[in-house]
Order: C-alpha cells, then structure tokens, then sequence
C-alpha cells in the first residue's frame, strides 16, 4: 500500500461517516461518536499528510490509475496539507462544542438527526476543495461543501434563517454559474481542466483571453472568499445560523475561497496584470469591513464584519506575489482560520449565558461569567493583532513583505493595514465594554444557566490551537516559507503530476520579489 | 476551432432568459432562472467539445475522428449536481411561501434599519443643519442612555438593533401583495403577515391587538381552498421561537 492512498482519505471518510450516520438517525450519541471518531482520523491523516509533504515533496494521487489528462487526481503539496491539518482541527474541536448545544437547547425543533451527516458532507467538500488536482473537481468540492452549508444555515428552517439563507443561496448559486462558466470558457481555450497542464497552456495564451479567464474566475472565488465588491451576503446570512455552524463557515468556507485564489494567482496565472487590481480589492474589504464592525450592536454581526475586513489582509499577501508576501499570507490564513472560528465559538458561549448577542442588551458578563471573558479575551486581542498573539506574527509578516515590495500601492496598504488593525481593537473593546463591563440587567443575572464544560472545553481546545500557532510561529513560518517558495516557482507541482519532462516547459515562474521570468530568468513585461 | 453558430445563440439565449429571471425578486422565478443559466452554460460545454465526430468508444475507428467524451462528462456532473440545488431551493421557495405567504427575497434586517433611520433623519429637518449639529445633546444622551440599556428599546424602532427581534418582522409590502394592501402600522409589527395577500384583509387596526389565535381560523377559511395553507398557520406557530408571545 502506498502512502498516496492516504490522500484519498480525507474525502472518502467523511462521506462514508455521513452515510453511516444517516442510517445511524435514530441513535444520536452513536452519531456523535462516529462523527468525532471520523474527524479525529482525519485529523491523523492530515498530521502524516503534512510531515511526508514536508520531507518528501508533493503527493499526487491518480484516482483509478487514470493519466491525469483524463483521470481525477488528488495532490496534496505543502499549501494543501497545512489547510487540511487547521481545517480538520477546527472541524473537530466545533463539532464537539455543538455536542453539547444540540443537547441543551432547542433540541425539540431542531433535526439533529441530519446535522451530524451533514456536516461531515460539508468538511468532505472542504477536503476535496483544497486536495482537487483540476479545476472540475474543484467546482464538484465547492458544490458538495455549498450544497452541505444550505442546509447547515437552514436547520430547523425557522423564519429568520429561511430569510437569511436565502439571500446566501442565491449568491452561492450565482457563483457556482459562474464558476462553470469558466471552467467552461478555460476548456475551450485550453483542452484541459487539470491545473499542472493548465499551468503549461495558459502560459502560451493570448494576454486578453489570459485575462478574461482570470477575472471570471477570480470573480466566482471572490463571491466565496467574501473579497469587498462581493462581499455584501455575509452579513446577512452568516449571524442567523446557530452558533458552532457560522464558527465552521466562518472559519473554513471564506478560506476556501482565499486558497482557490492563492493557486488561481500562482499556478494558473503567475504574475499577472491585475495584481495592482487585488490589492486595491483588499484596501476596500479592509476598510469597508472594519467600518461595517464599528458600526454594528450585535455581537455576531461585528465578528461577521471583521470577517470580511481581515479577508482584506490575505488578499494584501496574494497581490504583491512575492515569497515573503505569500509566506505571510499562508501563516496568516492558518491563524485566521483558527482565531475567528474561536471567537464565534465564544460569540455562541456569550449567547449562552446572556440569552442574546445584542451588545445593548448584554452587560456584566464579567462578573457574572469570568471563564467566558477570558475565553473571549484572548481570541479576541489574537485578532487585534496585539503581541504576542499569532495574530501580531501574521501582521507584521504581512507589513514587512509590504515594506520589501516598496511601491506605492504597496506603502498604500501598509497603512491601511495598521489602521483597520487599530480599528479592530476598537471594535473589540466596543463589544468588551458593552457585554463585559456595564451593569448587568436583571434579566441577565436572573438567567443563571451552567456553562456545559464539553463548549468551554472546545472552545479552550481552539484557543490552545491558537497558542500553539503562536508559540511554535518559528517552524510554522519556515513551513510557510518553503510552501510559498515551491508555489511560486511552480515546477515542484507540476513535475508531480505530469513528470519533469513536462515542468522544464513551464514558461514563467516568479522569483522572490514578485516578477515573472521566463525560462532563461528574464523578467517578461507585459 | 469552428464553432456551431446555432449551439452558441441556443446557449446566448438561455444565459439570457437566465439572467432576466435571475433578477426577479421571487424564489421560485430566481430558480427558474437558475436552471436556464445553468443550461446555457452547460451547451457552452458542448461548444468547447468542438466538432461532433464518431462516438468514443474503444476500438471503434480512429481516435482522432471521435468526440471529445470529457466535456460531456463534465456536463453530466454540472447537470447532476444542479438537479440537487434546484430541488433544495424550491423546497426553500415552499417553505418560504409556507412561512411567509409568498416568497419574495426579502430586504435585509440591518439594510432596512439604516434606511428607517436615514427617513427619520429627514422628517426632523436636521438636513439644513451640519452634520455635527445633527444630533442634538438631548437625542445623544438619549442614544448613550439607549446604549448603556438604561432605557426602554425605542419604540420607534420596532426592528430594534439586533437580530434576535428580527425573527418577528414581517416582510416588506411586495409584489405578492396585489391590490396595494396598507403597509402595516408599526405598533403591529410582531408577526410575520399571513393575510397580506389579500388586499385590505385583515384591517391594519386591528392586527396588532387581535391575537393570534382569533386571526389564524379566519386565515384558514380564506385560504382553505389552496393547499397547504392551513399546515402552514401551524408550523409557523411552532417556528417563530416564541419570542414574540413572551
């Protein structure tokens, strides 16, 4: 047996859990378990995924020993495997923290028999959207997981999450069309959806169907990944949904998208013309969002608002397309990944003892709960950006890239940066002074329910993650370092997918500071 | 690469239908529209097959005068998986139109407060003013006050700022309400409006004070003759979280 079997697993055993727990509807503690069990393994999976990669180089798997011209493959190189390693681990540690609130609250309205399967399809999605070697299985992963988080945003199917989902859906839909599009568009010019033989044939295009190509597709990840001109469904679908299911879609859906533009911007389209336009979309995401935040009195709208400024940041790291620039940008995802699936973790605990996530309504809580003020602090300053936290490393990894790429655009953004930073930590200390400190009303100190342990546990397990991001950053950034190398040269992937033969006919690929060269190291004007 | 003229207007005028039903504003037309657009995509995947030749199959003549099978295997899978969405988002529609009475896209909770807000604005002519004399000192204490949850939830705003009150505004006076029905007075707003369809029917006076059980036999009778509504004033009791009766 060899290891790259392995790479099938993380979509295989979702699906098989889901169908077990399916046949399992009436038993839900069984359902629960397998659930848990399924995604621990996958989290060992993405462990022994993420060492071999590291060692060994990218891992290609041809699904029924298919060429990959026509086949599906599975590849998995150092990007892939850390995006599964934090996504198996968020996955899990929400799954157990929904554990406890299915039990507790709502139980009679809410079909739990269909949730456990359901989100087990949507992490089979997100699993598959970041192993997929061609861009059809990409668009198959994006539909299982967009399919699987319809019905996540609609259990219970109670007036305001209808309402909410389905603005949510019909973007989604909007997205996917257009994603077939050009998936479409792409198979005419180049007679291939396989992303190595992509990399080869694109470089030989016409410069305006090059471009053409890139912005539909650009625009379908961009509805995913919540970039700002397209940005405007997320906060009104993401607050309606129970608590641990907009953590996963906060955490994991946005960044999805965020990894289909990183391998859009360096596999497919290295370099290319419009970078200048991805860093004036993340100026406006990072301002428009933060400005959304300071504004809001709810507590899960807030978060969602910071949700869509901070994508602003990583789409800072995929524009300049520089080594440093992306380096940071994938230490940055891992971190944000984990820091605002935590905080909507705790938005869920606030809601839990405070019966509501209005700021207006909320108060005292520091008195009355101090496990959840700690629990909310320290996420909280992580995604401020205050050291020592992974946030900080992430920024100043961002800022420094920013300084080496020295160009106005570049400068630009570096103060944008620090500014929205600055606003975040305004917008969070609004949300600490309103639910933490304050008089509590009576209503409040009258609804005096015990915190379960299982959702404190989750949610200090995701905080722990987030140390750990932060005590371990020196090895981590090395790992992102080597990842963002081997994505920019772009000759490690395709030679293990087509073989080397194939890679030395690779046109481009981008040295350190951001240019295109061609094969002779020439750097190529447009 | 020669490409079918006729392949290509069949798919420009179904992307074009597709688009046009997309922009509606009910469920059930977006889906409608949603699978036109997903069929006139689906033919651009035929154009990128290129010219028809000979079946693919092994062994059956020259493989350079066959078909291109992926991009139909493709097609099947787009096809697939629409076939699934379009039966989440009707059933989506259905549930809509059982909650709702009808299934328009509704306006945001958050957009439709900026905006009340904005009209407030208006009507106290502060617009002459600068913007920093806007507010007076009497309306800014009282927002602080509002904000340290000293006072009352206003009762102008019957939205509130959250989204836990949202869960008991009706929608907007749409389409789906023929004949002009009044826009219900604010002091109603608790419940989504069953009997919005018919115009002027249930007098706007009364639907606040009138409780819910006293309305939902006479929703019943009126709508008896179409299916599914009667189930509909049901499940929608046991859906509104109960907040509302609290």
């Amino acid at each position: 047996m060899s290891i790259e079997l392995l790479l099938a697993l993380p979509v295989m055993l979702p699906l098989a859990g889901a169908a077990f727990t399916l046949l399992l509807r009436h038993y839900s503690r069984i359902q629960l378990w397998v659930a848990i069990l399924t995604l621990t393994a996958i989290f060992t999976v993405s462990m022994v995924l993420g060492y071999y990669v590291s060692q060994e180089g990218v891992l290609v798997l041809q699904i029924g020993n298919w060429t990959p011209q026509l086949g599906i493959v599975l590849v998995a190189d150092r990007l892939t495997a850390l995006m599964l390693l934090v996504s198996s681990f968020v996955t899990l540690a929400v799954l157990v923290y929904s554990s406890a609130q299915t039990v507790s609250e709502n139980t009679e309205r809410t079909p739990v028999a269909i949730y456990h399967p359901t989100y087990l399809a949507l992490v089979a999605g997100v699993s598959m959207a970041f192993l997929a070697g061609d861009l059809f299985n990409l668009y198959v992963g994006f539909e299982v997981l967009l399919a699987a988080s319809y019905v996540l945003l609609t259990l219970g199917g109670s007036a305001s999450r209808v309402r909410a989902a389905t603005t949510y859906v019909i973007v989604s839909l909007l997205s996917s069309i257009i994603f077939l599009a050009a998936i479409a568009a792409v198979y005419s010019a180049t007679g291939t959806v396989n992303l190595a033989e992509l990399a080869l044939r694109l470089d030989g295009l016409d410069p305006g169907i090059r471009m053409v190509l890139e912005l539909m597709l650009l625009v379908a990840f961009g509805i995913k990944a919540a970039i700002f001109p397209l940005s405007a469904w997320l906060p009104d679908s993401y607050p309606t949904a129970p608590a641990p299911v907009t953590a996963v879609f906060a955490g994991l859906l946005t960044k999805v998208g965020i990894y289909a533009i990183l391998r859009l911007e360096t596999l497919l389209f290295p370099a290319s013309q419009i970078s200048n336009l991805l860093l004036a979309a993340a100026a406006l995401s990072l301002l428009i969002g933060i400005f959304g935040a300071v504004a809001q009195t709810d507590l899960k709208r807030v978060l969602s608002f910071t949700l869509v400024s901070h994508m602003g940041y990583m789409l800072f790291g995929i524009g300049m397309v520089t080594q440093m620039g992306m380096a940071a940008t994938i230490y940055y995802v891992a971190h944000h990944i984990t820091v605002q699936s935590t905080l909507f973790l705790a938005a869920g605990l606030i809601e839990h003892r405070g019966g509501t996530t209005n700021l207006i309504k909320l108060g005292g809580l520091q008195k009355l709960a101090p496990v959840i003020a700690v629990l909310f602090f320290l996420p909280a300053m992580n995604l401020a950006g205050i050291p020592p936290f992974s946030g900080f490393i992430g920024k100043v990894g961002l800022i420094e890239a920013g300084i080496q790429y020295d160009r106005t655009s570049g400068w630009f953004l570096i103060a944008i940066s620090v500014l929205t930073s600055l606003l975040t930590l305004y917008a969070i200390a609004k949300i600490w002074n309103r639910a933490f400190w304050q008089e509590p009303s009576a209503e409040i100190v009258a609804r005096d329910v015990p915190l379960p342990k299982v959702m404190v546990g989750a949610t200090a397990a995701m905080i722990t993650f987030s140390l750990v991001l932060t005590v371990l950053a020196g090895p981590i950034m090395t790992y992102a370092d080597n990842a963002a190398s081997s994505i920019l040269e772009r000759t490690p992937y395709v030679s293990a997918v087509l073989g080397d033969e194939a890679a030395g006919e690779l046109q481009y690929r981008i040295d350190d500071a951001g240019q295109r060269l061609d094969g002779d190291g020439q750097e190529v004007d447009e | 690469m020669p490409v079918s003229l006729s392949l290509l207007l069949i798919a420009g005028v179904f992307i074009t239908c597709g688009v046009y039903l997309m922009l509606e504003r009910t469920l059930s037309r977006i889906i409608l529209g949603f699978v036109l657009l997903g069929n006139g995509v689906n033919v651009l995947f035929i154009i990128a097959a290129g010219k028809p030749g000979l079946p693919p199959f092994e062994g059956s003549g020259d493989p350079a005068e066959m078909t291109d099978p992926l991009p139909f295997a493709m097609v099947l899978t787009a096809i697939v998986i629409s076939l699934g969405i379009t039966a989440f988002g009707m059933a989506l529609a259905y549930r809509a139109w059982q909650l709702f009475g009808h299934d328009e896209v509704p306006d945001d909770v958050e957009d439709r407060r900026v905006l009340r807000r904005r009209r407030r604005r208006t009507t106290e002519e502060t617009e002459h003013l600068p913007w920093s004399q806007a507010l007076t000192e009497e309306s800014r204490r009282g927002a602080l006050a509002q904000s340290q949850g000293l006072l009352a939830h206003e009762d102008d705003d019957p939205l509130g700022s959250d989204l836990t009150s949202a869960e008991d505004v009706p929608q907007d006076a749409t389409e789906a309400d023929e004949g002009g029905a009044p826009p219900p007075p604010r002091a109603g707003r608790r419940r989504p409006d069953k009997g919005g369809t018919r115009p002027g029917d249930p007098p706007p006076g009364g639907r606040g004070a009138a409780p819910q059980t006293a309305q939902a036999p006479q929703s019943a009778q009126d709508m008896g003759s179409i299916p599914g509504a009667g189930p509909a004033t049901d499940t929608d009791r046991e859906h509104t979280d109960g907040r509302s009766e609290a």
